[in-house]
């Protein structure tokens, strides 16, 4: 069936099949590959995109789901060429290792300011309890998220 | 011009990597690719019976579908085993099983259709008649009498008996001890879970007989020869193996797996590019687990808390199958560690590696080294406790001191630099020991239970010298290469048989070279990865690519230099003894105003026609380094816990870690390496377990059910560091991957049983889960 999409502000039109999932359609229909998939049971948050704003994980919806919606990927975050806040304190404070988990981590930390621009050291861990990274044991994660709130 | 070592410069893989530009395997596009889905075994043991095909074939897109006897028939060979011990039983491991099954999750056969979802569907509906067989699981069980045979060929299960150490030396300290402790040890199963599940796209070129495979590898040149040399018999010249971004490793992907050798030959039959990517239930079922042992350990020891003997018994549980590395990791990369920092002078370790029906068992972070160090620093505590010593006065007594090094310890090791007391020390400087015990005692007045545990750590890192590792068992040398091009306008590209998947290479092995090259780091690229450019290379494990790797482009970058000096003296009509090279220019020593630039010489490197009489032109330079030992990290991590009574939950409360990992290139790269290795430790301490029932089914076999570390059950990290440099390598660098994972699992360990030591509980085997501690505190009347 045909569903349009507005991905990372371009309307995107396509013909999907009903059961391809949404974080499938983001990279083979789109060629938006930085949303990656870690899992098969929605625990690892790789997937991580914002739908109409909020945080979902993208492996468990269907594409057709995102149909007259907005979604935004990793590839959407930054502007004009300039690195998002959350982008660049991911970089600055050594966030990331493989990089895997990272794309997912950034937009999940992103609407997880969005909700609670102040958050305490705890709140932050617990916002990111969906995602998993095995590379940086998150400390450095949490920093990052602490430099992005800084930065309001 | 500004020294890059020991400097925290940000990340140059970053940019790519926030904005959502990796190039990962799965990322990879190539057209008319075709794609894999496996069939795999249900069962952890079965006779594999007639093979039924009809209904999948019937899928819209299937363009084939091979079981075992259609590869072995099309010549493929078993994968071989990289590491041989004596009258080892390597029993054939083919890349799709041929008649029987023998752990669950083991392909069976693989579908090839024109997109993954009609791979998939196909690959349910391809039949197998199974004839299900009793299956074992446990290594201890494996070596029962009456045991289910995993193979005809290893009788009783076993594949290999190995030793190290002086047995009759350790009979006679234990003769003459004034105490003996004693305790069993179960050193439970992991499973790697990089985030990037492993994935390969193979793309065979009918034309030309060209063949290239991208892979989820740590170690593509190995891919390589293994593939083309033993498994499919292609010629070595005609393959390229790429492995681009890869999204970790801790291990799991240095070995040699059926997928990717299924989708290579898949691709030579259909023409087409095949693509394959594990979804996280295959990675639970098919990268190779870690750990897995059953142990028995004793020490001996005077009453003054000096330890006098070691006598350790262990049972390896290896898997259905040999893994590349497999007979490396619980015997060389095992036994050699058992004296840890300390002066045992006697040390005894048999090991019996047994198959049994479960996925194979591999390198996983540490590879042999936490199992070790687990066991010593648990049996250190246990003997502190039984001689009623602190935990911290026991370790002092037993450290080599700093002036005994190069120091040869009983099992095989020759430790090249340490100061074990000064890491100790320094921990201690940052932990109130004193006023944690005060702490503590007020706590258990109040029906809290804090606890306190050491893991005063050693390794062995950066494999490794070649003849060493030859004369080991290894099948090959473990040196690594480096080549070094610099170009006509002065940029340089940088070869490195090293692979990154998160260690960011291409921004500390830049660092190196710009500082003895002096050139900006902007003009330095880092190329790993691709045998099609990298001269050759044994990859990155072992946290051997600052010890190896790095000094193999060391290496390359002095040979440059002196070329450089030569033709710089040329251009300045001086003799090469006179000239200088600082800030980046060439010039006759005191006049600095005469200079060439390193773009002057490159320039003139490739234009050559002003060169010294009989240089050859050009500025490269390749280099391998082979190192002369291995190198020894080490520290002291103190980790504090809070047990919960009522439930037995486990809260970190602190940790502290002071590594000394010799000379530090990029602290802040070396700091995160350190967090996410503590991480994994803790998490074998408290919360990670690879489950198998007794059918061999493993029931924790998704992220639902295997406890992966989450952001909100780890604690910040108090890290600092000593620093020993090492003589073995020209960089003074020791290995820094596998340290963090090597120390914590002993020091949360040793905390959580401190904290229950009130209740008279010893030990207690990991994970400990809460269930675990509540069953015991119960058992103990709590
Ligand atoms: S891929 Fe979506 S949560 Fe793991
Ligand atoms: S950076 Fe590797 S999984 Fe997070």
């Amino acid at each position: 069936m045909n569903i349009t999409v507005q991905v990372n502000g371009v309307s995107e039109t396509r013909s999907v099949e009903p059961r391809v999932l949404l974080v499938h359609f983001l990279r083979e229909n789109l060629g938006l590959t930085g949303t990656h998939v870690g899992c098969d049971t929605s625990q690892c948050g790789a997937c991580t995109v914002l739908l109409d704003g909020a945080a979902v994980k993208s492996c468990s919806l269907f594409a057709v789901q995102a149909d007259g919606r907005k979604v935004t990927t990793i590839e959407g975050l930054s502007t004009d060429g300039k690195l998002h806040a959350m982008q660049q304190a991911f970089w600055d404070q050594h966030g990331l290792q493989c990089g895997f988990c990272t794309p997912g981590m950034i937009v999940s930390a992103c609407h997880l300011l969005e909700r609670n621009p102040n958050p305490s050291e705890a709140e932050i861990r617990e916002g990111l309890e969906g995602n998993l990274c095995r590379c940086t044991g998150y400390a450095n994660i949490v920093k990052a998220v602490q430099q992005a709130a800084r930065a309001g | 011009m500004e020294t890059m070592f020991g400097k925290s410069i940000k990340r140059r893989e970053d940019p790519r990597l926030v904005t959502g530009k990796g190039n990962f395997v799965d990322d990879l596009k190539i057209p008319f690719t075709t794609h894999a889905a496996f069939v795999r075994s249900p069962h952890a043991h079965a006779k594999i019976g007639k093979i039924d095909t009809a209904a999948a074939r019937k899928v819209p897109g299937v363009l084939a579908i091979y079981t075992g006897k259609d590869l072995v028939a099309g010549g493929v060979k078993p994968i071989p085993v990289g590491w041989l011990l004596p009258n080892i039983k390597v029993p054939a491991h083919y890349p799709l099983a041929v008649d029987k099954a023998r752990h669950m999750g083991e392909p069976v056969a693989v579908v090839v259709a024109e997109t993954p979802y009609a791979a998939r569907d196909a690959a349910e509906l391809v039949e197998v008649d199974y004839d299900v067989l009793p299956a074992v699981p446990d290594g201890a069980d494996a070596l029962k009498r009456g045991a289910p045979p995993v193979h005809d060929d290893a009788p009783g299960n076993v594949s290999f008996k190995w030793s190290i150490g002086d047995a009759k030396a350790t009979d006679a300290a234990f003769a003459k001890a004034d105490k003996v402790v004693k305790q069993s040890f179960r050193n439970h199963r992991l499973i790697p879970n990089a985030i990037e599940p492993r994935a390969c796209l193979a793309s065979a070129q009918p034309g030309t007989g060209d063949i290239t495979l991208w892979v989820t590898s740590q170690n593509p040149h190995v891919h390589r020869l293994i593939m083309a040399a033993f498994v499919l018999g292609i010629p070595e010249h005609k393959m390229r193996v790429i492995s681009p971004d890869v999204g970790g490793g801790f291990g799991s992907k240095i070995f040699i797996y059926p997928e990717e050798c299924a989708a290579v030959w898949a691709s030579r039959q259909l023409s087409r590019p095949v693509k394959w990517t594990a979804d996280r239930r295959e990675a639970f079922l098919a990268d190779a687990h870690g750990r897995d042992h059953h142990t028995e350990a004793e020490m001996a020891l005077a009453a003054d808390g000096k330890i006098l003997g070691l006598r350790v018994k262990t049972v390896a549980n290896l898997g259905a199958y040999l893994s590349l590395f497999a007979p490396a990791v619980p015997t060389y990369l095992y036994g050699t560690l058992l004296a840890g920092a300390y002066t045992t002078p006697a040390i005894h370790c048999e090991v019996t590696g047994v198959f049994t029906h479960t996925t194979p068992v591999d390198a996983y972070r540490g590879a042999g080294r936490p199992e070790a160090t687990y066991l010593l620093e648990r049996l250190m505590d246990l003997s502190a406790k039984e001689l009623g010593m602190d935990p911290v006065d026991i370790r002092r007594k037993n450290f080599i001191p700093p002036d005994k090094f190069p120091y040869q310890t009983p099992v095989a090791l020759l430790y090249d630099s340490g100061n074990y007391a000064g890491a100790l020390d320094k921990a201690l400087q940052i932990f109130d020991y004193k006023a944690f015990r005060r702490e503590q005692e007020q706590a258990r007045k109040q029906g809290r239970y804090l606890g306190v545990g050491f893991s005063t750590y050693l390794e062995a890192c950066g494999l490794a010298p070649s003849q060493v590792a030859g004369a080991l068992g290894a099948q090959a040398g473990l040196y690594e290469s480096a080549n070094v091009r610099v170009h006509p306008t002065g940029k340089v590209s940088v070869f490195t048989g090293s692979h990154s998947h998160g260690q960011g290479h291409e921004t500390t092995f830049a660092q190196v070279v710009a500082d003895e090259l002096q050139v900006p780091i902007d003009d330095v690229d880092i190329i790993h990865g691709d045998t099609g450019q990298v001269p050759f290379g044994m990859g990155s494990y072992g946290s051997r690519s600052g010890p190896v790797g790095a000094a193999a482009i060391y290496m390359s970058t002095q040979k440059i230099k002196e070329k450089a000096k030569k033709i710089a003296a040329h251009l300045l009509e001086a003799n090469e003894k006179d000239v200088t090279h600082e800030g980046g220019k060439f010039f006759v020593k005191g006049s600095p105003d005469r200079s060439k630039s390193f773009f002057d010489v490159s320039l003139m490197a490739y234009l050559a026609h002003n060169l010294p009489k009989g240089l050859e032109p050009g500025l490269e330079a390749l280099s391998f380094f082979d190192p002369g030992n291995f190198v020894f990290p080490f520290g002291t991590h103190i980790c504090v816990v809070e047990v919960e009574r009522d439930t037995g939950y486990v809260h970190l409360r602190r940790y502290v870690a002071v590594d000394d990992l010799g000379r530090v290139i990029n602290p802040m790269i070396v700091d995160g390496m350190v967090h996410g290795g503590i991480a994994q430790g803790v998490s074998q301490a408290l919360w990670e377990h690879a489950e198998y029932d007794e059918n061999g089914q493993l029931i924790t076999g998704s992220m639902m059910n295997y406890a992966l570390p989450k952001a909100d059950e780890l604690i910040p990290i108090e890290l600092a560091r000593t620093e020993t440099p090492t003589p073995v390598n020209p960089l003074g660098v020791k290995g820094a991957g596998e340290t963090g994972t090597i120390a914590s699992t002993a020091a949360v360990a040793n905390a959580v049983m401190d904290a229950l030591s009130p209740f008279g509980i010893k030990h207690i085997d990991m994970p400990l889960t809460p269930g675990r501690i509540w069953e015991a505190l119960k058992g103990k009347g709590a």
